[in-house]
């Protein structure tokens, strides 16, 4: 599904430049559930980025369900990002005008999926979510817990190949950010390729393998044995 | 533009965003409203001023004969020149095809004014006919002076509304009332109406009764004319510039003054100060489209300034539908469709207001030098168009550099 190979990228700071990823290899097989752990600094940001084609590499190859990912125009990225990408932020990122179901029929809209069925759409997908009660409320009438699923629903509507995860827990209580993860883990049963970047390790241990960076390089690549969020919950 | 998908967004966006919707389209409002009511009153000024300058024919020419201040083939300075019906006769021949209309006029000096038992204390000149037209004095009542009565030296008066409002109040119409001049009754046969009080405190009675019945002799105390009309104003100043050189020639031979002394004989003419005045109202004009341009500028600084502050506050919207897939044009569009919607819409409604308070306040205004404040509705239209396309303009840099942003970065943006 993704085959990165020997990717760097550096950023200019003034007359210094700071390399930040330093020749990354990497795949990822439809249906994985990924977990990309490092610290502040380590580049895996910078790593979703590039994923999330809203970089991009200085060299090396990305390819992207068979389709290389390669100097794109803004343009021809945005449709890309929109069929084959889904977003998960640790800030939620919902528009704070627009309710729930608006929120999660956006990127339908970019998709120019007609009205009415952009919101059946978004309506099966809140609904998936557990949040169909709350479908015509406002994110600041929402729980931290409750924007998230919106937020994951939003990114399950556009129904991409892959679904990029930044810190998704990060502004959870424990007890929410499992819950959030056990939703994560069960659009991955049904099948869904995701990637999450994370610095905790107990969320990082739901996920079926480990990706350690460190210095702009992968230090560590394991599969590992999955513990179910369920338990916890 | 017909995308009515992108229409239903933005009218949500409208709808969920009111207040700051209704912001953004007080200030554009207002300052169209500003704007219109600001060249609706430097109009009102031209209009007023246009107005003081109507009281006399604006081709009209004036003689004064005055005191000689140089010596000239051997007479002595300080001699007081004295006009006499010849002199008008002469120049009124020699000048008959530059000339429209012309009259010589004797200021009746040292008489008592009575009407019944009242003494009144206006002034009598003695005018003939075309003095009407040369004054521009429009008759209320009756007529002016005629051929008629310059010929036959009859005994018939020609008052101002004033004298009539103050004298004769107690009767329906002052014709056919009698006021006697040093002990002679003078029939009044019109009423007359100037621009301004002060010209209408005159009594008018025929040149040639003035001359015989108040020992005027051949004398004259000055002369007017008016010139024909001419369409072009540069022609018409030249042509009385001309005519006044002329003129004052002639006259300097007859009188044997010196060709440089301007005082002994002045001749002043109306076109000329028209173009001086010309000049002030073009000053006038000029610096209200200075201002109006200022507030234009300074509307086009504030809608620009509302769309940055928009276009900033929605940073974060707007990396998120990036995000979710928006193509960077679509997010442009987006942003200057929404703000070209209210900018309109605003614009025009300050505008429908402006005009409807210039219209409905307008010709109630009553101070010296404004008159029917109003604005020409193209200028306003395109005043508005303007801000419009300033507001976009002024719109389009910050979306554009929005839609150029990095995601992450403005998703960070908190």
């Amino acid at each position: 599904m993704i085959e990165i190979k020997d990717l760097h990228k550096s950023y200019k700071m003034g007359s210094n430049s700071l390399h930040v990823l330093k020749g990354i290899n990497f795949k990822v097989e439809e249906g994985e559930l990924v977990a990309i752990m490092g610290s502040s600094g380590s580049g895996k940001s910078t790593l979703l980025n590039i994923l999330g084609m809203l970089d991009g590499a200085d060299s090396g190859e990305y390819t992207l369900d068979n389709v290389p990912i390669k100097n794109l125009s803004e343009t021809k990225a945005a449709q890309y990002r929109n069929k084959f990408l889904g977003f998960i932020f640790q800030s939620f990122n919902l528009i704070n005008y627009k309710s729930a179901l608006e929120n999660v029929a956006l990127p339908l809209y970019y998709q120019k999926v007609p009205r009415k069925e952009r919101q059946e759409k978004a309506m099966k997908y809140l609904d998936r979510v557990g949040l169909k009660p709350w479908a015509a409320h406002l994110p600041s009438e929402l729980s931290g817990g409750q924007k998230q699923r919106v937020a994951i629903a939003r990114a399950m509507a556009a129904e991409p190949k892959v679904l990029l995860a930044d810190e998704p827990t990060g502004a959870l209580d424990s007890k929410t950010s499992y819950e959030v993860m056990d939703l994560i883990q069960k659009i991955n049963d049904d099948g869904n390729t995701i990637l999450v970047v994370t610095h905790e390790e107990d969320i990082a241990h739901m996920c079926k393998r480990i990706v350690h960076l460190k210095d702009g390089v992968i230090v560590e690549d394991k599969k590992i044995e999955q513990v179910r969020a369920e338990q916890y919950v | 533009m017909f995308d009515l998908e992108r229409w239903q967004e933005i009218f949500d966006t409208i709808r969920k965003n009111k207040l700051r919707t209704f912001l953004t389209g007080l200030s554009v409002a207002s300052g169209i409203f500003i704007l219109v009511i600001l060249l609706g009153f430097g109009q009102g000024m031209r209009n007023g001023i246009e107005q003081e300058f109507k009281q006399d024919a604006s081709t009209s020419v004036w003689v004064w004969p005055g005191v000689t201040s140089k010596e000239y083939k051997g007479l002595n300075p300080g001699r007081r020149i004295q006009l006499v019906n010849e002199n008008f006769d002469r120049s009124s021949a020699m000048f008959k095809n530059t000339i429209e209309r012309g009259s010589s006029r004797i200021f009746v000096r040292g008489v008592s004014v009575n009407y019944g038992k009242e003494a009144l204390i206006y002034g009598v000149q003695g005018v003939a006919s075309d003095f009407q037209f040369i004054e521009n004095a429009s008759m209320l009542e009756g007529r002016f002076i005629n051929y008629q009565d310059e010929v036959s030296a009859g005994k018939v008066a020609v008052i101002g509304n004033k004298i009539k409002t103050d004298v004769f109040n107690k009767v329906d119409s002052p014709i056919g009332e009698f006021v006697e001049i040093s002990g002679i009754p003078f029939k009044i046969i019109g009423v007359y109406k100037e621009m301004e009080d002060r010209e209408e405190e005159r009594i008018y009675i025929p040149i040639t009764t003035a001359q015989k019945a108040f020992n005027g002799g051949n004398r004259i105390n000055n002369m007017s004319f008016t010139l024909p009309p001419v369409e072009n104003f540069d022609e018409a100043v030249a042509q009385a510039i001309n005519f006044k050189d002329d003129m004052r020639e002639y006259l300097q031979q007859i009188h044997t003054v010196a060709p440089d002394d301007t005082g002994a004989m002045e001749v002043w003419s109306a076109m000329e100060e028209a173009k001086r005045y010309y000049g002030l109202t073009n000053n006038i004009k000029l610096f209200f489209w200075f201002v109006g341009i200022c507030t234009i500028i300074a509307g086009v600084v504030g809608v620009s300034n509302i769309m940055m502050i928009v276009v900033k506050e929605r940073t974060r919207e707007i990396g998120i539908r990036k995000a979710l897939g928006a193509k960077p044009w679509s997010i442009i569009a987006m942003i200057l469709h929404e703000s070209i919607f209210v900018t309109a819409i605003s614009g025009f409604t300050g505008l429908i207001f402006s005009m409807a308070l210039l219209e409905l306040v307008g010709p109630n205004i009553e101070v010296d030098y404004v008159l029917n404040p109003s604005v020409n509705f193209k200028v306003a239209f395109s005043t508005v168009l303007v801000l419009i396309l300033a507001g976009t303009l002024a719109g389009f840099v910050p979306a554009w550099r929005a839609a150029k942003v990095q995601v992450i970065e403005s998703l960070r943006d908190e």
